[in-house]
């Protein structure tokens, strides 16, 4: 079936999803270590030992779904030493970031030598397509279990900081450790949750690259969603659910560039894989202003004090 | 407890002169390894990625593996070396601590300056680079250079495809407008337009070498455009080519058999075979026999090969995709002879003329030939 034109909205809203989804869990983990005032750079780290665990270990026990959840708590791991080591006197967090990115990366690569051959099970997925007749709106729309799950998490996220004592918490150690500590609240212990529990949707974030999209496990899988998720994240105004439509809006501007070319729009195809960069970048400037500071942004970062 | 773990002077002293002497048992071991198998040809490989990529560093390994298993050749590699300083200090590591007599530095950026600063220094240790950058008179007498003609498999893969192909729409996803990148999809094209003149092929240009994801976005909408076989020019095929058989569409291979990712779509592939020219030049070596500085070939000469066809490929197209194989074979086929026209409509070859393949002038290419849907400009 002919779809000519068509085919780049298809791509753009399959890329939506497909490219998006590794991007929701990313920066949602870093929206949660954020709001509790600590950035965590290392999350690219985490990501790409997330898909490696996962790999490996849908490999060995044949099932997916156990890898993604190993994945995750690699990244639980991962995210637990990174906040362990910020919470030392003098210690920066973005300098602790930057060296756990590169050892997350290389214990990944280290351990990761012996599954760049085999195939690993993949993920299974969902078709939410089976009503159309066009097979290209179908390919689209089918969809893997972990973006629903994103999704969910999202909103429960946005909940649970808005609504909860454990999301006051983390927001008051966010906004200022002092107050929080006057409060009688454990600023550090907090935080090590926090983090971790970041590194653990980074971890799944990891997997869903290795076990669904683009399935692969090679050294070359992250081409930076880890880092690009720490900006998604100021993009989305820490903001959960703002983290879910930056992550949509970045898979598809992604998808951009491939599709035009396809239907033989040939020219200028850097500057269209060049999109979601530009995007963010023109979003940045568009809403920076020297007369105040970011709306949500929480007032213990690094960066922001 | 703290008290017994301190180190006395006495103990520090101790040890480092055990140290010491390890040390020099280790070093006479090594001179003893290398004068007792001294009649071995030692050979050094170095590569830019991970061995086991599915693609072009696979094919090299496979290659270093073939001569390996020989009893008379010791063969050592690096992977995952950067074209960096990195690459002198491995180079001249494999030549003072393993003895290599001739190394085998497979990655283009290898060559200019690292290949060519080391060379000098060592004048009885050949350095053979895999790439079209040696010039005779200009580089070191010790440096050689090694290449196929990879475009001929492509050429017969495009055969196959275009036979295959009930859409007479091919597609290929390729990472950079490079002369070597061109050469692959022209004659992809007019592989598959010597036997059904009208398919057309896609080329999408991903923008660098290994981009998983963006590799997987092109092949997702190529196949949405209605193409049903899809190849490619990019580090790692693997990712290409298992969405390919996740789409239910056919591939075409590259770099390195990959029939194990695709059972059902994989119908070829265009495959280096360093085997071959590896196990040349040890033989060339052992027998002292003077190193030759060019080396090049293609089907005939056995350097690249086509992958086993897939059992779904007709037995039609089998037979015109092995008259081509045949006549590249014999030597007699010219695939640049005219007229040839760009996809812009501009007469690039006029009839009557015909480049070889050994004719530099295809080494500038800079053209989609007819048929591509495609652009060079970035």
């Amino acid at each position: 079936m002919e779809v000519g034109w068509w085919g780049v909205l298809i791509a753009v809203l399959g890329g939506a999803i497909r490219i998006g989804t590794p991007f929701l869990f990313v920066s949602l983990g870093e929206c949660l270590t954020e709001k509790s005032g600590r950035i965590n750079l290392g999350l690219e780290g985490t990501l790409v030992m997330g898909a490696m665990t996962g790999y490996a270990v849908s490999l060995h026990s044949g099932s997916p779904w156990l890898g993604v959840l190993c994945a995750g708590l690699a990244g639980m791991v991962l995210g637990a030493l990174h906040s362990w080591l910020c919470g030392f006197q003098r210690v920066n967090d973005i300098a602790v970031g930057i060296a756990m990115m590169l050892f997350g990366t290389g214990l990944a690569f280290f351990l990761g030598k012996p599954y760049i051959q085999p195939s690993a099970p993949r993920l299974p997925s969902i078709d939410l397509g089976a009503w159309s007749e066009i097979p290209q709106l179908k390919a689209a729309l089918q969809i893997n279990a972990l973006f629903l799950v994103g999704i969910v998490v999202a909103i429960a996220l946005a909940w649970m900081l808005k609504n909860t004592a454990w999301g006051l918490k983390v927001r008051v150690v966010g906004e200022s450790a002092d107050a929080a500590r006057a409060l009688g609240l454990p600023v550090d212990r907090i935080r090590i949750l926090s983090t971790a529990q970041g590194g653990f949707l980074a971890g799944i974030g990891g997997s869903y690259l290795s076990l669904y999209y683009p399935f692969n496990w090679s050294e070359g899988l992250s081409s930076g969603q880890g880092l690009m998720a720490v900006a998604l994240v100021i993009f989305a105004r820490w903001q959960p659910m703002g983290c879910l439509w930056v992550s949509l809006l970045w898979g598809g501007a992604a998808a951009l560039g491939p599709s035009l070319q396809s239907v033989g729009i040939t020219g200028g195809y850097y500057i269209f894989n060049a999109i979601p960069y530009i995007m963010t970048l023109a979003v940045m400037i568009i809403t920076c202003s020297p007369r105040r500071t970011l709306v949500g942004v929480p007032h213990e970062l690094t960066v922001t004090r | 407890m703290s008290e017994s773990r301190k180190l006395t002077r006495r103990q520090v002293l101790k040890g480092t002169a055990a140290a010491g002497a390890l040390g020099m048992l280790g070093n006479l071991e090594w001179i003893g390894q290398a004068w007792g198998a001294s009649d071995k040809v030692k050979m050094g490989f170095v590569f830019v990625g991970p061995r086991d990529d599915y693609g072009y560093n696979q094919a090299h390994f496979e290659g270093k593996s073939a001569v390996a298993k020989l009893d008379w050749v010791k063969a050592f590699d690096e992977e995952k070396v950067p074209e960096t300083i990195e690459v002198q200090k491995t180079m001249e590591s494999m030549v003072k601590l393993d003895g290599a007599q001739v190394l085998f530095p497979t990655s283009f950026g290898y060559f200019d300056p690292h290949i060519l600063k080391v060379a000098p220094q060592y004048p009885n240790i050949q350095f053979l680079h895999c790439g079209g950058l040696y010039q005779e008179g200009k580089h070191p007498k010790n440096v050689g250079s090694y290449f196929g003609y990879i475009d001929e498999s492509q050429y017969v893969a495009g055969i196959v495809a275009g036979g295959m192909s009930k859409s007479g729409k091919l597609g290929f996803v390729a990472a950079k407008p490079i002369p070597q990148v061109l050469r692959n999809v022209n004659n992809y094209t007019l592989g598959a337009r010597s036997i059904k003149p009208n398919t057309t092929v896609h080329v999408i240009f991903t923008g660098d070498w290994s981009l998983p994801v963006r590799e997987a976005e092109a092949t997702n909408s190529l196949v949405d455009q209605g193409i049903d076989v899809v190849t490619c020019h990019v580090d790692s095929p693997k990712v290409v080519i298992t969405t390919c058989e996740k789409r239910g569409i056919f591939c075409t291979g590259y770099h390195c058999n990959q029939s194990k990712l695709a059972p059902k779509g994989y119908l070829t592939g265009a495959e280096w075979n360093w085997a071959k020219v590896y196990m040349d030049y040890a033989e060339m070596i052992r027998k002292g026999q003077q190193v030759p500085h060019l080396v090049r070939g293609g089907l005939k000469e056995g350097i690249v090969r086509v992958s086993e066809y897939n059992q779904v490929v007709t037995e039609a197209v089998r037979k015109q995709a092995d008259a081509a194989k045949e006549k590249f074979m014999s030597g007699g086929m010219v695939v640049y002879k005219g007229p040839i026209k760009d996809n812009t409509g501009r007469v690039i070859i006029a009839a009557g003329k015909e480049h070889i393949q050994t004719d530099i002038w295809l080494e500038s290419m800079d053209w989609l030939v007819e048929g591509v849907i495609g652009s060079t400009k970035s």
